[in-house]
């Protein structure tokens, strides 16, 4: 379970990215982060990672409290950001450092099959696409087991095809490791897609204006009937919150994909 | 340092081949680069032979050969070989040496970097020539004064290309090292050792080329042996074919030299996605 109390982050220039947010996650569920440009949705994903420090509030995992990166908690970013002097094995290995090259060996194999580039290990970086770097990168994110994975817009770098199949992609390893996903998006129909709780946030300073349950069963189908009618609600929900804005709102509009 | 002109020491051949990206450094020879010297050393035989020009002053390969073979009689070439290269291999190692260590701290450490890097900026203006006569009156007129003035030509462009390549390192590569809780000691042996290795060979290659251009300075200062002194000896006796041979000896130590380094670290580069040039 991912815990987070009273999370404020104020830069030392006095800006408030982010203030006093409150958010329980259930172990196995997918929230996706939706909001504007500056609304503090990637520094709460950073927070959470421990790659930056709250100015005040806490992030929980299982108990834990998260002040640096933790084991229990994996990041994929937008970019792929493999290590281009490791082949790809290396790369899904980096994390796996304290075992033995034998065990390290079998879980980089088992991870890549997972991602489907069975017999991509020895490749370079440079020769994959851009879908199959990310994939590289998930692999090497959840070769760990982390309980918590965090994704920063992991796949707003791609085209649409490629997307909407690592999307897919990403529900069937949960479905395996069941793992906590927390999903950074711009595109509201990736958040329905994928999350079971759709979080949205607003600017100055950052905060959780609002919080859907998605009820639509998996496999969900991109252009069924049931779908656009979820569509159709969260973004009924969406402009409501939108109506009522305590600040400048733009970015959500343009960056939703609507 | 760049104030000492290259052209009249037949290091301009090989500053040239400094430059390029790592991968292709020690490319496979294809024989057309052959062609154009070749043709060259031709044309110049044949209107020497048909008497069209004297060559007294530039005088043809067959006479350029003849003095190289005559110099290597009884080892004195070999000689002259040896004695230049160890200069340049000790200046170079020293020169890499404190290259290395400076550069390495200016680029980890913004208080270093801060205490240290104007001072060298400022000593990296001077001309490494003008360093000589001090040179002469601490070290002596033998070896010493020489190997640390080659060292000294060495150590600027390993500093700069260390520490630029340190600076530039992607904060995000970085951010991958940190998510996995790298140690201090795994962040430099797993990222950043890797990550300035391109820059760092580069580096090296432009710190070696400075090394054979300042051994030319160095044994211009008075040397008894060394390929500088057999230009200095060509030119003093009037034997032009002598100063030749020396100039194309230095073009192909330069090269063989620069392509060894090459050779030494690409199999750790292997990795890079370089632009390799057109066909």
């Amino acid at each position: 379970m991912l815990e987070i109390h009273n999370l404020g982050k104020i830069y030392p220039n006095g800006a408030h990215a982010l203030g006093g947010i409150d958010l329980t996650v259930q172990q196995g569920e997918i929230v996706a982060l939706v909001g504007g440009s500056g609304c503090g949705k990637s520094t709460l994903l950073r927070l959470i990672s421990g790659l930056d420090q709250a100015s005040h509030g806490t992030v929980e995992v299982e108990g834990e409290v998260i002040r640096d990166p933790h084991p229990l908690v994996g990041i994929v970013f937008q970019e792929p950001r493999l290590l281009p002097w490791l082949n790809v094995a290396e790369n899904v290995g980096f994390g796996l450092a304290a075992l033995s090259p034998v065990q390290r060996q079998a879980k980089v194999t088992e991870a890549l099959e997972r991602v489907g580039l069975g017999g991509y290990g020895g490749k370079w970086p440079r020769e994959l696409s851009g879908g199959q770097s990310q994939r590289v990168a998930l692999a090497r994110a959840l070769v760990t087991e982390p309980h918590v994975l965090l994704l920063d817009e992991p796949f707003s770098a791609l085209d649409a095809f490629t997307r909407a199949d690592l999307q897919d992609h990403l529900i069937t390893l949960w479905e395996r490791y069941r793992p906590t996903l927390v999903l950074v998006t711009h595109d509201i129909e990736e958040a329905l897609v994928l999350a079971t709780r759709i979080v949205i946030m607003q600017p100055n300073p950052g905060r959780i204006a609002r919080s859907f349950e998605v009820a639509l069963p998996r496999p969900r189908q991109r252009h069924s009937e049931a779908f656009d009618a979820e569509k159709r609600r969260i973004l009924k929900a969406l402009n409501a919150t939108l109506a009522d804005p305590p600040a400048r709102e733009d970015g959500l509009i343009q960056g939703a994909g609507i | 340092m760049s104030n000492f002109k290259p052209g009249t020491t037949g290091v301009s051949a090989r500053e040239a081949g400094v430059r390029p990206k790592v991968a292709d450094g020690w490319s496979m020879p294809d024989g057309l680069g052959f062609v154009l010297p070749l043709v060259l050393a031709i044309l110049w035989e044949l209107l020497v032979r048909q008497g069209l020009v004297s060559g007294r002053l530039l005088p043809p390969p067959s006479r350029i050969a003849g003095t190289l073979m005559e110099l290597s009689q009884g080892g004195d070439l070999l000689r002259h070989i040896i004695a230049t290269s160890a200069r340049v291999f000790t200046g170079f190692a020293l020169g890499v040496l404190a290259g290395t260590l400076l550069g390495a701290l200016s680029g980890y450490s913004a208080l270093t970097r801060r205490l240290v890097d104007p001072t060298l900026q400022g000593l990296r203006a001077v001309p490494s020539i003008a360093w000589v006569p001090l040179f002469i009156l601490w070290f002596g007129i033998f070896e010493a004064s020489k190997v640390a003035l080659i060292a000294v030509g060495v150590f600027f462009p390993v500093y700069l290309g260390i520490m630029g390549a340190i600076l530039g390192i992607d904060r995000k590569i970085v951010e991958v090292g940190r998510v996995f809780r790298l140690t201090p000691f795994g962040l430099v042996r797993r990222i950043l050792l890797p990550a300035i290795l391109p820059s760092f060979v580069l580096a090296l290659r432009g710190g070696l080329g400075l090394g054979w251009m300042f051994v030319v300075a160095a044994e211009f200062m008075g040397a008894s042996e060394g390929l500088g002194y057999l230009l200095v000896d060509g030119q003093q006796l009037g034997k032009p074919d002598q100063i030749v041979a020396a100039i194309l000896l230095f073009a192909v130590l330069g090269k063989i030299t620069d392509g060894l380094l090459s050779a030494l670290f690409a199999p750790f580069l292997r990795w890079q996605d370089v632009y390799a040039g057109g066909a």
